[in-house]
């Protein structure tokens, strides 16, 4: 079963990616944008067919590897 | 004195460590990341480097590997740990140190010498220095070093700010802060103080000729220090 799951920075750590990356789109005419943060994607194939089991053995490597929780918050999107 | 520096795939300052720790009087071992032991040590050095390649996070990979189990053992039982640049990053991965270091502050590399501020003498790393100020060599993508506010007024609480960047006369502030460390933190203490992470590089300072002799009066006094 694949489960994905998203990390993104707390909202009161400062993401100078996310900021440059925001200039940059203003340069380019996306004059519309408030602010960007950028966070990490994974997904990952799991040996488990019970959505609530790879649910929560995704969420157990969000917080032991995946996720700094000092700065980082993490979302278990989908699994399918 | 008996001393390991720990070599991870990717590490590039273990053996500028070792040259280091055995000019000083150490008798130093390297030992490999994926050893389950440690030999007997007085002081478990982490070096700098790009371990795993920097994925994921600096030093999160690092900071599971098979020797680090050993090395938490060792800190909790109160064995000295010093970790440097890279090692600074697997030590606050593996939370034997708070905080986190982010990516530096305007994005770029830092590779320059800089002057840091040697603040608590109350300690093994740092007692009967000498000197207040010491010119170090930093060279560092992530070395922001960042906390939350309950931290950071634990960490003060505890005295367990170890070196603040500075000026070469001791001054601390916006202008000499290389790369967006909160209050200009370039290394820190555990509440036990025997563990320290720190962005500088002393191995790169102990060759008059070449660099300047402040990682020499570092290593000299550590060394008596432990004694």
């Amino acid at each position: 079963m694949k489960v994905s799951a998203v990390i993104t920075l707390k909202k009161d750590v400062l993401d100078p990616q996310g900021k440059v990356i925001h200039e940059t789109l203003d340069g380019m005419g996306f004059n519309s944008v408030n602010e960007v943060r950028q966070g990490k994607y994974f997904e990952i194939d799991v040996k488990e067919n019970d959505p609530k089991k790879a649910k929560d053995l995704v969420e157990d490597m969000c917080k032991k590897l995946l996720a700094n929780l000092v700065i980082e918050n993490y979302k278990i999107i989908e699994t399918q | 004195m008996k001393s390991s520096v720990i070599t991870f795939p990717g590490s590039n300052c273990d053996r500028d460590m070792d040259v280091a720790l055995t000019k000083f009087g150490f008798k130093n071992k390297m030992v490999w990341h994926n050893d389950q032991e440690l030999p007997k040590s007085d002081l478990i050095v982490l070096p700098g480097g790009f371990s795993y390649g920097d994925y994921l996070r600096c030093g999160s990979m690092a900071s599971k590997s098979k020797i680090m189990n050993s090395v938490i053992n060792f800190a909790k039982s109160g064995g000295l740990v010093m970790g440097i640049c890279n090692g600074f990053q697997i030590l606050v991965e593996a939370g034997l140190v708070p905080g986190v270091l982010l990516r530096n502050k305007y994005l770029q590399f830092i590779c320059k010498n800089v002057h840091v501020k040697v603040d608590n003498k109350e300690n093994t790393f740092f007692k009967n220095l000498d000197k207040k100020v010491l010119e170090f060599h930093i060279a560092h993508n992530e070395g922001n070093y960042f906390c939350t506010n309950n931290q950071l007024k634990e960490i003060e609480d505890n005295n367990q700010i170890a070196i603040y960047y500075c000026d070469q006369n001791g001054n601390t502030n916006d202008q000499i802060n290389p790369n967006g460390s909160i209050k200009n933190i370039a290394g820190i203490f555990n509440k036990e103080k025997n563990v320290l992470g720190m962005m500088p590089h002393p191995e790169r300072m102990i060759d008059e000729s070449l660099s300047g002799e402040d990682g020499s009066i570092f290593f000299k006094n550590l060394l008596n220090n432990i004694k």
